[in-house]
């Protein structure tokens, strides 16, 4: 709990400094004390060389895959920038596999992942936090077991259920044991218990019912946490890779992780497809997290106290 | 702020009575509430524990029941007692996973553990572009492991831009893809690289706790920047160190995705670089999977996942005693 709070806190802290300073101003500390120069030299110098390992790998799999067949692709030392940029082996990676279905098989997967989740998680976490009945603390207890299970232990028994259900090989199978998962119900338990009690007793004097109180009430309180467990959940399903692997089988049925997987093992010669293959399956992600940071970072602080 | 803090005080209140015990009587509204509906809490409940009891809780029990006979993928099975894991302690393909899995906790953590906070500290400042920077740190966590494994099979590549580099520099080329340590260190950094950005974030909100009057103090004192840092920071942060190594610890022990990449599905040259969960994929699937086997490695899994928690967890308790 305490990780959480202290993100905002950070976030508070900021905009609360006092009277921020006209830009162009010398570059101060948070105690207004004036940087010395060979600290800022030093700090921007180190940024830019964690900022060339952590982003450099992703441009040169962009430029890669932007390179036309005749650039040589091996060259020491290497170039860069593509000499005549194309789009050309975005094209190939659509003949060789079928990127788009698998694309929009991942999307069917991550936008389903959302709703189950959004859902599931908001009503069992409002049922654990706010409403009264026999075995509710065992139900929580449910739910904090099935969050420590390891799932990559599991895998194959849950392979075995899939199959007794004949749901193996299909996207329904990708999807079912992640749509309600347990680590998001209790986050949405722990925001429910957030919300003061006393509104939500204002309302039931006033004489709505239990859907109303969620519905209007608690719900809207909530909205923040929500956010957070919709994001991680398209992420979590759209970069998901290990349970698609074993359920799916039939080639048509991919998502865009197991295509790529596919994509490498069948063409690995071929790096402007694979890179090509790769960029698609990133760029969505990576749009989205442009977006959204701020529900991105927040995530981490809460995922990371209960996971 | 004085509203604040009157609404404040009934709050944990009442969170303490609507998390106290589940059945007995209450002296406030949640009583009142149960008497209203008496069949909707589980209606809440039920779509999330059905799920959860289906998919997680019940492969949990039958992997446990399936470690202790010969089940295969068509076949029922017996039971056969502990037969299986006696076979586990013959089976060099066991040791080597678990070699290899070990060994990926035992590199992965601390370098999990220590980077991050020093990525923390770089960012923490309020310089100018100082988001743009951190945003652009946390993109690996946002890749696919599918997207980043690939990424690195081609910067690692024999003729990939690492050795292409390295050539130009003079050195030589180094068969990062091709030779068993360098495959599992080269998997490792990969994997140190993509969490990077993930422990960074959980870093920056502790080290925003860290006083600063400590920092000033101890600089007052004539205390270096790594003094500073061993004696001010680490102390300050060391909760949140722990709870880094527990988490980075049982992931890394559960390692698939970046070696399944990298060395491919057999685990590189003669299997070597397998680990356990590896293992598990690889015995358990197919129409021949042996499922009864493949339990008996994930009930390995299990008990070290739950061991490395507990002495994480009891070596905080220790530090504080």
């Amino acid at each position: 709990m305490s990780t959480t709070e202290k993100i905002p806190a950070t976030a508070a802290g900021r905009g609360a400094r006092p009277a921020p300073k006209p830009r162009r101003r010398r570059i101060t500390d948070e105690n207004g004390r004036r940087m010395p120069v060979w600290e800022i030299v030093l700090r921007y110098g180190l940024l830019l060389a964690v900022l060339a390992l952590m982003i450099g790998p992703f441009l040169w799999q962009l430029s890669t895959s932007l390179k036309g067949p005749h650039e040589d692709i091996f060259s020491s030392p290497p170039t860069f920038l593509p000499s005549d940029p194309t789009f050309h082996n975005y094209e190939r990676v659509a003949d060789t596999i079928p990127v788009w279905d698998y694309a929009l098989n991942s999307l069917k997967v991550a936008a389903a992942n959302v709703v189950t989740n959004c859902v599931g998680a908001t009503l069992a976490g409002y049922a654990l936090a706010r409403l009264r009945y026999r075995g509710r603390k065992a139900a929580t207890v449910v739910f904090v077991l099935a969050m420590l299970v390891p799932v990559e232990g599991i895998i194959i028994a849950q392979f075995t259920t899939m199959r007794e259900l004949g749901l193996n090989n299909t996207l329904i199978g990708v999807l079912l044991p992640g749509c309600v998962s347990a680590l998001n119900v209790l986050l949405m338990r722990n925001a429910f218990l957030n919300v003061p009690y006393e509104i939500e007793e204002a309302a039931f004097v006033d004489g709505a019912n239990v859907w109303q109180r969620f519905l209007r009430i608690s719900l809207p309180a909530v909205k923040g946490t929500l956010a957070v467990v919709a994001i991680f959940a398209f992420m979590g399903a759209w970069d998901d890779f290990l349970w698609p692997l074993i359920v799916l089988s039939d080639p048509e049925r991919f998502t865009l992780t197991i295509g790529l997987n596919y994509l490498h093992g069948t063409f690995a010669n071929d790096e402007r497809l694979v890179a090509a293959g790769t960029v698609i399956a990133v760029l969505p992600l990576i749009v989205l997290f442009a977006c959204l940071q701020r529900y991105f970072f927040r995530g981490v602080g809460e995922g990371a106290v209960k996971g | 702020m004085k509203t604040r803090t009157a609404t404040e005080a009934p709050i944990t209140d009442a969170s303490r009575v609507a998390a106290g015990r589940g059945d007995g009587p209450a002296p406030r509204g949640p009583a009142r509430i149960r008497r209203q509906l008496p069949t909707s809490p589980w209606l809440f409940a039920a779509p999330g524990l059905v799920i959860v009891a289906v998919f997680i809780l019940y492969p949990f029990l039958s992997t446990l029941n399936n470690a202790f006979t010969d089940k295969r993928t068509l076949m029922p099975g017996e039971y056969v007692g502990l037969a299986n894991f006696s076979e586990l302690l013959h089976d060099d393909m066991f040791w080597i996973g678990l070699r290899n899995s070990t060994l990926y906790v035992l590199v992965v953590v601390p370098a999990l553990v220590l980077l991050p906070l020093l990525l923390a500290m770089l960012v923490q400042k309020h310089i100018p572009g100082i988001t743009f920077f951190r945003s652009a740190f946390y993109t690996p966590v946002v890749a696919s492991i599918v997207v980043v494994g690939l990424i690195w099979v081609w910067m690692l590549d024999e003729r990939g831009l690492v050795n292409a580099v390295l050539e130009a520099v003079g050195a030589g080329k180094v068969g990062f893809l091709s030779d068993q340590w360098l495959l599992l260190f080269s998997a490792m950094a990969v994997t140190v690289w993509k969490g990077l950005g993930y422990y960074m974030i959980i870093y920056l909100a502790a080290l925003a706790n860290v006083p600063r009057e400590l920092h000033e103090a101890a600089a007052v004192d004539g205390a270096g920047a790594v003094r500073r840092f061993l004696t001010v920071t680490v102390p300050a942060v060391r909760s949140t160190m722990v709870l880094v190594g527990a988490l980075s610890s049982v992931a890394a022990f559960k390692v698939f995705s970046e070696v399944y990449l990298m060395a491919g599905p057999t685990g590189g040259p003669a299997g070597e670089d397998t680990t356990l969960v590896m293992l598990v994929q690889r015995v358990g699937t197919g129409l021949t999977g042996r499922v009864g086997y493949a339990s008996a490695i994930s009930v390995v899994v299990f008990v070290v996942t739950v061991t490395l928690m507990l002495l994480v967890l009891r070596a905080d308790r220790k530090e504080d005693a």
